[in-house]
């Protein structure tokens, strides 16, 4: 390395010498591809590669087939021809179609109204200090890591027509006389799928809500507090509005996720009875898959497609203003 | 740029081994060169890749209900490998998850190199399917005349398009004790005498019980007759829809009536399993089935009594869906076994089936399911498993004679499977027991079958 240095001459008395780094000449790169490598753009273009390709292969070429797919009349085996809009014109016009956009719809409201109301009040309660927090909250997590297909197998005994433990224990405590309907009417069924995703889901806004609770200033409810707001005053003028961002996004992300929920309703009443329950993402699937019907499908899939782009461009937006210009 | 300072640092020693940049131009190119040719050559062939092809079959059936069928099916998936040089391999779902599986397979062009065929299914997957007519062909020749459901089922135009295998018959299992206690000491002989009985049934708390559900097997198997004995059909002969009849809207008022006076309500939300449970629970007294509510009754003798404490299979009969109007038919429902086309293994595939099929080899298998499934050809029917058989199984032995396809009666095509996938028929009536007036659920049935067969 010595001879990559210098020092600069300096003369007797004067202050020491300075030792200054200067490029250290390199023999020039033997092979084409080092020298891409050292361009900062190619590497993060290749670095950045591997994350393009499976965006591309498992989000974008699936989309691609899939709009497609929908102006085909494909069904299994046969590739099917282009028939423009006609598939998304048979379906607006089919009355299971019919019933299973208005119980997406239904479905999504009513699961994300409980999940957002009881998440944060469950969040509240457990921003408080008390023994065993740790585990509580932790314990919360249960209903959300539980694979959703056991959890809703579990809870589809406990709805069994017959054999329901429910019903047996609410004719055991006098106060039924029959069996309740749980997944054998259309109504009960639907309000059965809303409880359940609405405990599956509610460990996920209560722990996104608490980690939100968690990052404002006790400072702010003592001076409220000390300004005399009651604690309503001090929920809805100070934590709501700190809160309000964080809430946003976990509502977002939930509407995106219940309106395309397939697991919970395909386990729990498989979209019956007589179709009362089926939503999109169900109904795409008998349609599509079990009925071979690819191209009639694919058009009912595609049917959340606007829904949800609408509900993530008002995320990106409402996030976007939060960032400020 | 070079930041090192002073002289505290050594310089480097000479390298020796692999640094960064080489193993960075090895192992990319390398790999890189290898997906390459690989992807090329699974682009190529457009199918995944296989492996250790031509000495491997894979099967895919149904979790049969008579656990001992599968259970002797795979002691002579041994046999026929070693008979054929190859690893048969035997894997069984739900039949409910089986059409989702068999899209799957054919859009990805890999999966099993046979699979299990219920009711009509090869209509709806022919351009999958290899033709099997040579061992069509063989197998009539040898067993004789197929049942016409089995031949419907699997032969598309002039091709047999999978290999008929078994049938299996659903008649009305019941607790003999109980309709003697409501006075019905025989079977009922209408439907309307069935809904009488099944009304007092149901006030000694022991309800019917049927399915409506979106099932494979209980629930068409109950719809489809209630339109052919009332003398309704989906298409007529030429195949154009004629649902939309006097008879549809007198088996629906039908249905309604004898939903609400005998049935389970509940079972709107059955499968096929769930009327075994509740059956041998003691919670019904009588629901449509294949036979395997008695052999498991039978079989459980030392825990599943009756009220006395009696084994209950002692107190099981079997009957036939009662006579309606037009007269009496049943839905029986076929199995087959289909060659994919995307299978490499086709030879090896017809060679096993041909196996399988055998007299000797089929016919331990026909015991093992002791009447649960009869065969595809009329022959079976004088097996001397029958004699050895209870009385109550007996009724299963001709089954199948008296059976319908869907469609009917039009051809079975794929429309007709496509009806019977999307349960149109079976939501009619689900739709009416719930309250839908009868001339909405029939327009609305008929509708979408106008939809579907044009």
């Amino acid at each position: 390395m010595a001879k990559h240095q210098r020092s600069l001459a300096h003369p007797v008395g004067a202050a020491p010498p300075i030792e200054v780094a200067l490029p250290r000449p390199r023999p020039a790169p033997p092979w084409r591809l080092t020298r891409l490598v050292e361009n900062e753009r190619l590497l993060a273009a290749l670095l950045l590669t591997p994350a393009v390709v499976l965006l591309a292969l498992f989000i974008a070429y699936p989309f691609v087939m899939g709009v497609w797919l929908a102006l085909t009349n494909a069904s299994v085996g046969t590739a099917g021809t282009f028939i423009g809009i006609r598939n998304f014109v048979k379906e607006w016009n089919d009355s299971i179609f019919q019933t299973a956009f208005q119980n997406t719809f239904f479905y999504t409201f009513w699961a994300t109204i409980f999940k957002l109301s009881l998440g944060m009040w469950l969040a509240l309660l457990l921003n408080r200090q008390f023994r065993g927090m740790r585990i509580v909250r932790a314990s919360m997590l249960l209903p959300f890591i539980v694979p959703t297909v056991l959890s809703t197998f579990a809870w589809r005994w406990m709805f069994d027509p017959t054999f329901s433990v429910l019903n047996w224990l609410l004719y055991s405590l006098g106060l039924i006389t029959n069996k309740l309907p749980f997944l054998s009417d259309g109504h009960w069924a639907m309000w059965c799928a809303i409880v359940v995703n609405t405990w599956r889901g509610m460990p996920f806004f209560a722990i996104t809500l608490l980690a939100g609770l968690q990052t404002i200033s006790p400072d702010l409810h003592e001076a409220a507090s000390l300004d005399g707001a009651n604690s309503w005053h001090r929920f809805w003028k100070v934590t709501w509005p700190l809160l309000r961002p964080v809430t946003i996004v976990v509502v977002v992300f939930s509407v995106i996720q219940t309106f395309a929920d397939f697991q919970l309703i395909y386990v729990l009443t498989g979209g019956g009875p007589a179709n009362s329950t089926h939503l999109l993402a169900t109904y795409a699937y008998q349609v599509g898959v079990a009925t071979g019907l690819l191209g009639e499908g694919a058009a009912i899939s595609l049917f959340m497609f606007p829904v949800l782009f609408l509900v993530v461009w008002f995320q990106l937006r409402y996030l976007r203003r939060l960032e400020g210009p | 740029m070079d930041t090192q300072r002073g002289m505290d640092r050594p310089e480097r020693e000479p390298q020796t081994g692999v640094d960064r940049r080489t193993f960075l131009r090895r192992t990319g190119f390398g790999a890189g060169a290898t997906l390459a040719a690989g992807l090329e050559g699974i682009l190529g062939a457009r199918r995944a890749p296989a492996y250790g092809q031509g000495t491997k079959l894979h099967l895919l059936r149904w979790n049969d209900f008579v656990p001992a069928c599968d259970e002797e099916l795979r002691r002579q998936l041994g046999e026929a490998g070693k008979a054929l040089g190859a690893t048969v391999t035997l894997e069984t779902i739900n039949a409910n998850d089986l059409q989702p599986r068999i899209t799957s397979a054919v859009q990805s062009s890999t999966g099993p190199d046979i699979i299990m065929m219920l009711h009509n299914w090869p209509h709806l997957y022919e351009a999958s399917l290899v033709d099997v007519s040579d061992l069509a062909e063989w197998q009539r020749r040898d067993q004789g005349a197929y049942y016409s459901q089995s031949e419907a089922a699997a032969k598309v135009g002039s091709a047999w398009l999978a290999l008929p295998h078994s049938i299996v018959g659903a008649q009305v299992a019941y607790r003999k004790s109980w309709f003697d206690e409501v006075g019905q000491t025989t079977w009922p002989r209408t439907l309307e005498e069935l809904r009488l009985v099944g009304m007092k049934l149901k006030k000694n708390g022991h309800p019917v019980g049927q399915t409506l559900a979106h099932t494979f097997g209980d629930a068409p198997a109950w719809a489809y007759p209630m339109l052919w004995n009332f003398g309704a059909a989906e298409t007529d002969a030429a195949g154009r829809t004629v649902l939309e009849s006097k008879q549809t809207a007198e088996s629906i008022r039908f249905m309604q009536a004898y939903w609400k006076d005998a049935c389970d309500e509940g079972a709107l939300a059955w499968d096929d399993t769930n009327n075994n449970r509740a059956f041998l629970a003691g919670e019904i007294s009588a629901t449509l089935n294949g036979a395997s509510i008695f052999i498991a009754a039978k079989r459980g003798a030392d825990k599943l009594k009756d009220e006395k404490g009696q084994p209950l299979w002692q107190d099981i009969q079997h009957g036939p869906i009662p006579n309606g109007p037009a007269g009496t038919w049943a839905y029986h429902v076929a199995f087959s076994h289909a060659i994919m086309k995307y299978s490499k293994n086709q030879k090896l595939a017809k060679d096993f089936l041909k196996w399988l099929d055998a007299k000797e080899h089929y016919g331990r298998w026909f015991e093992a399911a002791a009447g649960f499934s009869v065969g595809a050809n009329k022959t079976w029917e004088e097996h001397s498993m029958w004699a050895k058989l209870d009385d109550a199984m007996k009724i299963y032995r001709t089954a199948a004679r008296v059976s319908r396809m869907f469609g009917y009666a039009g051809p079975a095509s794929k429309e007709a499977t496509q009806v019977y996938s999307k349960y149109i028929i079976v939501d009619m009536y689900a739709k009416a027991v719930q309250g839908m007036s009868v001339h909405d659920a029939v327009t609305w049935a008929a509708g979408e079958l106008k939809k579907i067969y044009g």
